[in-house]
């Protein structure tokens, strides 16, 4: 009795499997994956909606504040200047692609030794964050830095780069788009290897010639690596963290911090005691970084849908 | 595990030869002991080595096991350790500094420790280990803060050590005009700000009022703290600090000082090593204590207090109790706070300190010219998060001190909501 009950519903599991195999199937290959996503990634971000609500320093008991922190929010002058900088960082941050763009045409011609330069103006990109973030710092330091020293030589006098509140951000974002700029260039060495030297002949033969070439015949065919380099700039400019925490710790009095590092700085720091506070600055960074999600998403799903 | 337990059992025999002279102090303890420490700069690392190395001489049977963080990172990570993972004994910070874990209960109260007669020497700095009647941590060195300058340019300029502020803004003046800077200050990590703030405040309106504005008692935007700041930025126009002191960590402000373009700075005993080592001997290094302000106020100083805790998660508390012991006990304390040790004050008042020109012109100071109290420094003294956006004000006050009014502002409307 026994037995045939098993042998029954064994076979019948059997041929379940069976009969579903080919949705099963991805589905088991794709599990691994989803459950990481989601124990890393989802859920987090509902216990960050979460956490916003609260009042809790991380060690004891937390306590229910609703939105308390929100409204906090909405009149902290760091909390606006931080966002400011975001913006900024957004925007200049994209200065890499066509820096990059640039950089690749120029490097994209069969001379003796091009290996070698390519490969000088890939390394930025190579060494750490923290080291371009140390160089840079010793080459604006006013008193003994390399810009100041060569600004002396034009007359000009020394500027304190990164203790002023109205360069400093601007200073940050040039270190960073030392390396965002090498990122860029080799996406787009590997792109115009793609460009068909056919249409290129085509274009020559109709007249097409320099910026008209450029802008007609050859952007346009490297349009997926000008996606890749758009999606990964965004990316970087919103990952600015390590660059501001080595060069100014977010200051001259805060003026150079991002959300993600007002976040850190409230929430992780030495001197940061506020989880909940922390996880409302995360839930609006979030929803700005949603913007730039859904709408890659969405250009990414209509290419998918155009093919 | 096999050569472990050989060694154990060697020890065992070494110690049953030399029956009880090992065990001068009580029983031989057995077990685990598990030390972090923050002591990662050179001279400090060598002296929680040492110290965990002569305890374990006292103890062959104690399996000590020490990791040292890097202090900077350390004030982060122990939130994650005090939780998970505990350790037996950590490092930290006296006075309002230790507040978020005693809160959270993460540290152990050890008032017990305390009632032992042995740490009678320690009264002095009884009152920054205990917060709500208890005692949370012992102690292990502090140090002198005050203004250390460069005696042969005072001497070349004809100046003597100030005694009142007028005397600190003519002296100031005399060295501006010598082409000089007064003070070098790196303020990037904005603490240095605070030990300016923490002596003009003390020096304009006493170490109570200074507590009190700690602890939130006081409003920012009052005539008394207005006092302070107008005083330093009589100092502030005069253009006494060094240009883009913003750029700067504190150690990255001693070449100033170094190479002669800035006379003094105001700063811990901590410099002293450093600047030595950079080539200022005892005659061209010396040390004042900061000069008066309001003749009416007593004289007070900031000592900070670096200590030991036992978290209240630790397994193995009664060898924890018996290092902390060890670490305050006289002898100890005289070794390892020497000139060529931490080279700073032993919290012992049994213990000698030793014959370094700053540190016995430090305990002199702050064992008879500290009459009005004894602070430990504005981010220990005030809440974690009050520290943090003080600071940052400090920081923008040196710069922009045209902007006193936002900063105090701000300041009220963040004490409002951190002191409740």
């Amino acid at each position: 009795m026994a037995d045939t009950a098993f042998t029954s519903s064994s076979a019948n599991q059997q041929s379940w499997m069976k009969r579903n195999k080919l949705i099963i199937t991805p589905w088991m290959f794709l599990l691994p994956g989803i459950l990481f996503f989601a124990v890393y990634v989802i859920i987090p971000i509902f216990q960050s909606f979460y956490y916003s609500t609260l009042d809790w320093d991380g060690l004891g008991a937390a306590e229910y504040v609703g939105m308390a922190n929100y409204a906090e929010l909405w009149d902290d002058d760091a909390f606006y200047v931080s966002l400011r900088n975001n913006f900024i960082w957004l925007f200049l941050y994209l200065l890499a692609i066509p820096g990059g763009l640039t950089i690749a045409l120029l490097l994209n011609q069969k001379v003796f030794g091009i290996r070698l330069y390519k490969s000088l103006f890939f390394f930025p990109f190579v060494i750490s964050q923290v080291v371009v973030g140390l160089v840079f710092t010793w080459f604006y330091d006013p008193t003994f830095g390399l810009l100041n020293i060569i600004l002396g030589w034009v007359g000009l006098g020394p500027i304190n780069v990164l203790g002023d509140e109205a360069y400093v951000t601007y200073g940050i974002i040039a270190a960073g788009l030392w390396p965002q700029t090498a990122y860029c260039m080799i996406l787009y060495l590997t792109g115009l290897n793609a460009v068909d030297p056919e249409q290129i002949e085509a274009g020559r033969l109709d007249g097409a010639k320099r910026l008209k070439m450029l802008w007609y015949v050859v952007i346009p065919q490297l349009k997926p690596a000008t996606f890749i380099a758009f999606v990964v700039t965004i990316i970087g400019a919103l990952r600015s963290f390590d660059l501001i925490s080595i060069m100014t710790n977010g200051g001259p009095f805060g003026e150079s911090r991002v959300l993600s590092f007002y976040m850190f700085e409230v929430a992780l720091s030495e001197y940061g005691f506020r989880m909940g506070y922390g996880a409302a600055i995360a839930v609006v960074l979030f929803l700005i970084m949603l913007v730039f999600i859904a709408s890659f998403l969405r250009s990414m799903y209509k290419e998918e849908k155009g093919r | 595990m096999r050569s472990y337990f050989k060694a154990s059992v060697a020890a065992l025999g070494l110690v049953a030869a030399m029956t009880t002279g090992a065990s001068a102090d009580g029983h031989a303890l057995s077990g685990d002991l598990v030390i972090f420490s923050d002591m990662s700069n050179p001279a400090p690392r060598a002296v929680m080595e040492g110290m965990v190395e002569r305890f374990g001489e006292m103890h062959p049977d104690l399996n000590i096991e020490l990791t040292i963080i890097d202090r900077e990172a350390y004030k982060t990570q122990i939130r994650n350790f005090l939780t998970a993972n505990t350790p037996d004994v950590a490092n930290w910070y006296a006075a309002n500094r230790m507040r978020p874990y005693v809160d959270a209960g993460l540290f152990e109260d050890i008032s017990d420790v305390w009632a032992d007669e042995e740490l009678a020497g320690l009264a002095s700095t009884k009152g920054a280990m205990t917060l709500d009647g208890k005692q949370w941590g012992v102690p292990y060195t502090y140090y002198q803060w005050g203004v250390y300058y460069r005696k042969d340019i005072y001497e070349e300029l004809g100046l003597n050590e100030p005694a009142t502020f007028d005397e600190m803004k003519s002296n100031c003046q005399a060295i501006l005009d010598s082409g000089r800077k007064c003070y070098t200050i790196g303020t990037k990590f904005l603490w240095t700000a605070g030990g300016w703030f923490d002596y003009l405040n003390m020096r304009t309106n006493g170490y109570d009022f200074h507590s009190e504005l700690m602890a939130g008692k006081h409003k920012w935007d009052s005539d008394e703290v207005r006092a302070t700041f107008a005083n330093w930025r009589e100092l502030l126009d005069m253009g006494a600090f060094v240009d883009n002191h913003t750029s700067y960590s504190w150690q990255e402000s001693l070449p100033f000082i170094v190479s002669g373009d800035a006379a003094a700075i105001l700063k811990g005993n901590f410099a002293v090593p450093p600047l030595r080592e950079a080539g200022l001997d005892d005659s061209k290094l010396d040390f004042y204590q900061f000069p008066s302000i309001n003749a009416d106020v007593e004289l007070a100083e900031d000592a900070p207090t670096d200590t030991f805790h036992i978290p209240s998660g630790a397994a193995n508390k009664d060898n924890a109790k018996a290092f902390l012991k060890f670490v305050v006990s006289a002898e100890n304390q005289t070794m390892i706070n020497a000139g060529d040790a931490l080279g700073q004050l032993p919290v012992n008042a049994n213990s000698s300190v030793d014959d370094d020109k700053f540190l016995k012109e430090g305990f002199e100071m702050l064992s008879s010219n500290s009459p009005g109290g004894v602070a430990q420094f504005f981010d220990r003294d005030a809440p974690a998060e009050m520290a943090k956006v003080g600071m940052e004000g400090l920081q923008e006050f040196m710069v922009k001190p045209d902007n006193l009014d936002k900063i105090l502002a701000r300041l009220d409307k963040a004490a409002s909501r951190i002191y409740k």
